[in-house]
């Protein structure tokens, strides 16, 4: 069975340590903060200006000065701190926050991400996403492996207009984990009751399988 | 020094049809409210417009949009208004878009006085063409220009009859980075104070920025995703 949106998150959560300053993008992404395991310090950072984000507001106290950077009514934390955009991407450019997890609609063997442009299609604009790709120490990508025609979204290379180049470092998809190395992808873990086959046949670009791949346990 | 203007309509008396705006905000959180509203009564156009986004349909510069005031738009993220996206699809709009921390640091250059600055974000990517690049420590960077913007259009929390201003929570955002870079910078506050009642310690922009004030009036603060949790 493939992963849905939750297990996705669930997984991804599993590479926060304490300590970490996180930005998680919109989508998939998000929901990895609802994983994040207890105990473990984790500050979430939102590029529109705030450090150390919460919850969804409780219903009736929804504050409309204070959002996240998909537009969502949120809370702050102990400890939160607000800052304007320039000092939001300053930190993410000085290489400030350990872990970027975000979405992608195709990513390639080399590890270069497309997410914002389909040309004559959808033009909704980058956001911060090219700043974040660009600075980021570890990206991990939030995806489906296929689109909904079955096509693999892995590729050799991309074929939309790019977000940035050789910066993914690995791929959470609904199908399998992987890392990108300078050899291709490379298969870590596969979703319950995925096939090897199954990957190989919907990953277009070069794809490592070492040994036994185990099975992703929840 | 006493920067205070009686209203929207006073302090955008002289924006004219081809300026170049700068508008703060980030989604709908933290938009000049009024002069937008002032803006499209007034009617001026061919505007080119810099603010991370454009508004949703009915809201924002989305209003200004509908009336084909906007000739160029300057932004980063525009996914949440269709008919900017009509318009951009059908050519009659003119549309950069940009990263967010490029959009953000090119105001910060203006307001700082540097002419120029270099970024990592785009660079192999299509927002690099045409664009001058360096290596410095085996990593390339564009070269981005601070932005020349007629007039610079803020929001804040709350400002003092000199033109200082304090903003609230997120909805800082590019406020005061745009409030450094206009040639004229309107700010319109919920809260207008006399000189002296902010601690200067909590002082966010220095009036030394900003050119006319005023109290605006009937905030909406329209909110774009209302998220919520239950009690349990």
């Amino acid at each position: 069975m493939a992963l849905n949106k939750e297990q996705i998150a669930k997984r991804i959560a599993r590479e926060l340590k304490d300590g970490y300053y996180v930005n998680l993008g919109i989508g998939i992404p998000t929901l990895v903060a609802n994983y994040i395991p207890a105990g473990m310090d984790v500050v979430l950072q939102s590029e529109n200006g705030l450090l150390g984000m919460g919850p969804f507001p409780f219903e009736g106290e929804e504050d409309p000065d204070l959002i996240n950077a998909g537009k969502q009514t949120i809370t702050t934390v102990p400890g939160s701190v607000f800052f304007d955009s320039a000092m939001s991407f300053g930190m993410i450019r000085a290489g400030k926050v350990d872990l970027t997890v975000l979405g992608a609609m195709e990513v390639s063997e080399r590890g270069d991400i497309a997410n914002w442009k389909i040309p004559g299609k959808m033009v909704k604009g980058m956001g911060g996403a090219m700043d974040l790709v660009a600075s980021a120490r570890n990206i991990i990508v939030a995806m489906m492996h296929t689109n909904p025609k079955g096509e693999s979204k892995l590729l050799p290379a991309c074929s939309l207009p790019l977000t940035g180049v050789g910066c993914v470092k690995k791929i959470v998809s609904d199908l399998a984990v992987l890392d990108i190395t300078p050899h291709g992808f490379q298969l870590l873990e596969r979703a319950p009751g995925v096939s090897v086959e199954e990957i190989k046949a919907k990953t277009a670009g070069k794809l490592m399988v070492e040994g036994e791949i185990p099975e992703i346990v929840f | 020094m006493n920067k205070v203007v009686s209203g929207a309509e006073e302090a955008i008396r002289d924006i004219a049809d081809g300026n170049t705006l700068m508008l703060g905000g980030f989604g709908l959180c933290g938009i000049p409210e009024n002069c937008i509203n002032a803006l499209v009564k007034k009617g001026v156009s061919g505007l080119t417009c810099i603010s991370n986004n454009a508004g949703v349909d009915d809201f924002g510069i989305g209003l200004m949009l509908k009336q084909k005031q906007v000739k160029k738009m300057i932004a980063s993220y525009v996914g949440e208004n269709a008919e900017f996206e009509r318009q951009l699809l059908s050519g009659e709009l003119e549309v950069e878009l940009i990263p967010q921390g490029t959009l953000a640091t090119r105001c910060l250059a203006a307001g700082y006085g540097m002419p120029a600055v270099f970024t990592p974000a785009g660079v192999g990517t299509e927002v690099a063409d045409g664009k001058e690049s360096r290596v410095f420590n085996n990593k390339e960077y564009l070269m981005e220009m601070a932005f020349d913007a007629d007039f610079a259009i803020v929001k804040a929390w709350k400002g003092d009859t000199q033109g200082n201003l304090v903003y609230k929570e997120t909805a800082r955002n590019f406020n005061p980075l745009m409030a450094m870079a206009g040639r004229v910078t309107i700010a319109e506050v919920e809260e207008l104070v006399p000189a002296g009642e902010l601690d200067p310690d909590h002082i966010h922009t220095p009036g030394i920025y900003v050119h006319r004030i005023f109290q605006g009036r009937a905030y909406e603060k329209r909110i774009e995703q209302r998220t919520v949790r239950t009690r349990e």
